[in-house]
């Protein structure tokens, strides 16, 4: 794999190697905080799910209920209250309103449900019988809106964490900061090193070769000058007469002066 | 995303049922009538005579113009009629929500929000 992915055309030099360490890190803590932002949210979308099925079976249960209720207001009323009901609908009492609840800087809205006092479309329905069973209806049809209400925002909290799960996951693909990014930086990290240490290796031996150089150099010329000293002291002991004489140089006779090289 | 304005002025519930389901959420309240002279109700009464197209726009009206919904209730039987545009409503705002009627007892296999929930899962 690491064949594959390559590295990023840097020289290898210590300068360059400090850029991709800190390059691998950056992308190892994006990478991490993506994938746990995913999984937090993933989390909260199975609770969300679960939570969900309760309330669709709950919510069957209490619209059954709540029917039932409504049929006992006809019996009572003995005729069909729909249309009176319906025209004497003027002004949402029940009404919802929405809050915001931080999932992993996800914003989910949840619904509120309060009801509007003061407002009071039927207060004539019912007027003549059936007044007890049709306040029982409205009282539990107020409960199961509250259900319906709560359901409503379960899924509308269920329809935003899908699409944000949905990016996110193919923002953890997409960037690849675990496929490509991350072994690309580690591969060019691992260049570097190599190549530094080669140099190293290189400079290791170049110092080991002069070193060698000037011992065998000094070594040479210690030699030379034991020798010179043995040859004076010999031939000191050989003539020792003539070094008692010694020759006196006639330094301003006809003599070829030896050429001085520099 | 859903920012705060989107949400903040839907207050209302709408429905979209039979005439039993209506008259019982409007026992509890959700009723409501727009003011003015072009009044619009939040609510549509579905019988065996009303065509498929009237409910069709209805739902387009409740979903995508008025902007004070914050939950749209639709019998199933009734969403079933019109299962292309609910399906098709992806929406976070209002949420559909499909609820069972006196007469056609709830089936969590048809529910378009079940039908994504299982597909996710796999099941």
């Amino acid at each position: 794999m690491s064949g594959a992915v390559g590295r990023e055309p840097v020289f290898p030099t210590r300068q360059s190697l400090g850029l991709m360490k800190s390059k691998l890190k950056g992308a190892e803590t994006g990478h991490s905080l993506l994938k746990r932002k995913s999984e937090a949210l993933t989390k909260r979308f199975r609770e969300i799910t679960r939570r969900i099925d309760e309330a669709k079976r709950k919510m069957g249960r209490v619209m059954q209920i709540a029917a039932f209720s409504l049929a006992e207001v006809s019996y009572a009323v003995g005729g069909d209250i729909g249309y009176q009901v319906q025209e004497s609908a003027k002004q949402a009492r029940f009404r919802v309103r929405a809050k915001q609840e931080n999932v992993s800087g996800v914003f989910l809205p949840q619904f509120e449900s309060y009801t509007q006092d003061g407002v009071n479309d039927f207060a004539l329905t019912g007027l003549g019988k059936g007044g007890q069973q049709i306040q029982r209806c409205r009282e539990t049809y107020a409960r199961a809106v509250e259900t319906l209400v709560e359901l409503a925002s379960l899924q509308t909290a269920f329809l935003i964490l899908d699409e944000v799960i949905k990016v996110v996951n193919r923002r953890v693909l997409t960037k690849s900061s675990e496929h490509v990014i991350i072994p690309r930086t580690e591969n060019t990290i691992k260049y570097i090193n190599s190549e530094l240490d080669e140099l190293d290796r290189e400079e290791f031996y170049r110092l080991k070769k002069v070193s060698g150089k000037k011992q065998r150099d000094n070594a040479a010329a210690d030699a030379e000058i034991l020798a010179a000293r043995k040859k004076a002291e010999a031939e000191e002991a050989a003539g020792g007469v003539v070094a008692a004489e010694p020759e006196t140089a006639d330094i301003l006779g006809e003599q070829e002066d030896n050429d001085v090289i520099f | 995303m859903a920012s705060a304005a989107t949400y903040k002025d839907r207050q209302l519930l709408a429905v979209i049922g039979d005439e039993d389901s209506v008259t019982g959420l409007l026992l509890a309240g959700i009723g409501h009538v727009t003011e003015g002279a072009d009044a619009q109700r939040n609510f549509l009464v579905v019988d065996a005579k009303t065509e498929t197209s009237q409910i069709e726009q209805a739902f387009q009206n409740f979903t995508q113009e008025r902007k004070d919904i914050a939950v749209l209730l639709i019998n199933q039987h009734i969403a079933e009629r019109i299962r292309h545009s609910v399906d098709s409503f992806a929406d976070p705002f209002p949420a559909v929500l499909e609820i069972p009627s006196k007469d056609h007892p709830y089936d969590p296999e048809k529910d378009s929000v079940l039908k994504r929930v299982r597909r996710l899962f796999g099941e």
